[in-house]
């Protein structure tokens, strides 16, 4: 495929069209990412997620800065939500990270979640590929801005940022489960606010809580529209891919994420047999009729529509 | 079919951007995926932006006057870069006697104030430059 040859060798046009491709037409997603397949697994991929607000592409735009510095080079993928209405979408990630754009080192992707729940988009993973084989040694996902529970980027990220900001809630908000959890790194943005350090205070109580911990996520303080505590935030973010490396713990990461995509890519193909059989028949609908009739239970209908597809 | 994705751009030093915001507002809920890139935005961040993000329209919206300059040096600089199938269309404070010379130089369309943004909509769907 021509556009993948001019992709590997650094043509941004082309990545973007790949990008476009996995992000909308699964036939031809499948037959990009089997080709590419080769040339992925080479970036270190960096999630930041974190609530609404809290400063997730200012800190994003910061960071790169620091690797771009460096001579590396970093793809952004900024994820924001979708309408469930219209099925539109405001993507305004870059507005922070204008002086990024021209870089040549730098490509910034926007996705909508396009309906998908769990602060990503479903093809966030695909377009991560395309980044990964076009040669970005770091790759950034940034999620939406989440509640609790979206923690989808734990599958899909080597090392997560949590950013925080003062004032959100007390020590009982940072003890729930969700996404309390997955940080691998916390940031407290916004630290020239008042309630800082109460707000650093209590998360390190509740890393003393976690017993089950081979290595204690750091607590960094950052202002990031003011670019203070950037460098202390990235020597800590060398320091956690450093530790995955050494540690084994980034095959052992990657290998449970490759272990998950591959049960749900068999899930949605199966998911469409049995859609497709239960349609192909009217059968769903009268089925449901009997069980409304308590003709039948849900679950005598489950195993004739299994035994169905295992005689196809 | 997937959503449109446009840029919306506010190319040169207007100071503020209500009016963009207004219009991305009204292309979400006609379902499309608008990318903005906020305030003071240079031609050549404009068509990085557009590449980037690889939309089907870019519309930029002017209202300090340097419209007769900025429209065309966005269609340049994309042609320059070989991108041929982007739909550009325009907008803000054009005196009326600018739209034939900026039409001339690429800019499909300036929607001037007092345009729906309803025809803007229907403008964009019918005149796309690629398939969805």
């Amino acid at each position: 495929m021509e556009l993948i040859q001019r992709m590997l060798a650094g043509d941004k046009r082309a990545c973007a069209r790949l990008i476009t491709t996995v992000e909308s037409n699964p036939e031809e997603a499948e037959k990009i990412l089997r080709e590419i397949h080769p040339y992925t697994g080479r970036a270190n991929i960096l999630g930041i997620t974190g609530p609404p607000g809290a400063g997730k592409s200012t800190l994003t735009d910061k960071i790169v800065k620091k690797f771009v510095d460096e001579g590396k080079k970093v793809g952004i993928i900024a994820v924001d939500p979708t309408s469930p209405y219209s099925g539109g979408s405001i993507l305004g990630d870059r507005i922070r990270m204008q002086d990024l754009a021209l870089h040549p080192n730098v490509f910034i992707r926007s996705m909508g979640t396009r309906g998908y729940l769990g602060g990503l988009s479903k093809h966030t993973k695909n377009a991560l590929k395309i980044l990964d084989a076009a040669g970005y040694d770091y790759i950034i996902i940034e999620t939406v801005g989440v509640g609790q529970s979206e923690v989808d980027i734990v599958k899909t990220a080597d090392s997560i940022l949590m950013v925080m900001v003062p004032g959100l809630g007390d020590d009982i908000q940072s003890i729930k489960a969700g996404i309390m959890e997955i940080g691998d790194i916390f940031v407290i943005n916004k630290s020239d606010l008042f309630g800082a350090d109460r707000t650093a205070t209590e998360v390190n109580m509740m890393l003393d809580l976690s017993s089950n911990m081979d290595r204690r996520p750091p607590v960094v303080k950052v202002t990031a529209s003011k670019n203070e505590g950037i460098d202390i935030l990235k020597s800590e973010i060398i320091n956690h891919l450093v530790y995955l490396n050494e540690s084994g713990k980034l095959n052992e990461r990657r290998k449970n994420n490759m272990r998950t995509e591959i049960v749900e890519l068999i899930e949605a193909e199966l998911r469409k047999i049995v859609i497709s059989s239960a349609a192909s028949e009217n059968k769903l609908e009268s089925e449901v009729g009997k069980i409304i009739t308590k003709e039948k239970n849900i679950y005598e209908v489950r195993d004739e529509f299994l035994k169905a597809i295992r005689e196809e | 079919m997937r959503p449109i994705r446009v840029l919306v751009a506010k190319p040169g030093l207007d100071g503020h951007d209500r009016g963009a915001k207004v219009i991305a507002r009204a292309l979400r809920d006609a379902g499309m995926e608008v990318i903005y890139t906020g305030l003071r935005q240079t031609p050549e961040q404009i068509v990085a932006a557009a590449i980037q993000e690889d939309v089907d329209v870019v519309g930029m919206s002017i209202l300090s006057g340097a419209h007769n300059y900025l429209f065309p040096r966005v269609v340049e600089l994309l042609k320059e870069q070989g991108v041929d199938d982007v739909l550009i269309v325009g907008g803000g404070v054009i005196p009326d006697e600018d739209i034939p010379g900026l039409k001339k130089a690429g800019v499909s369309e300036i929607f001037t104030p007092g345009t729906t943004t309803s025809n803007m909509i229907e403008f964009i769907k019918s005149n796309l430059k690629r398939e969805l």
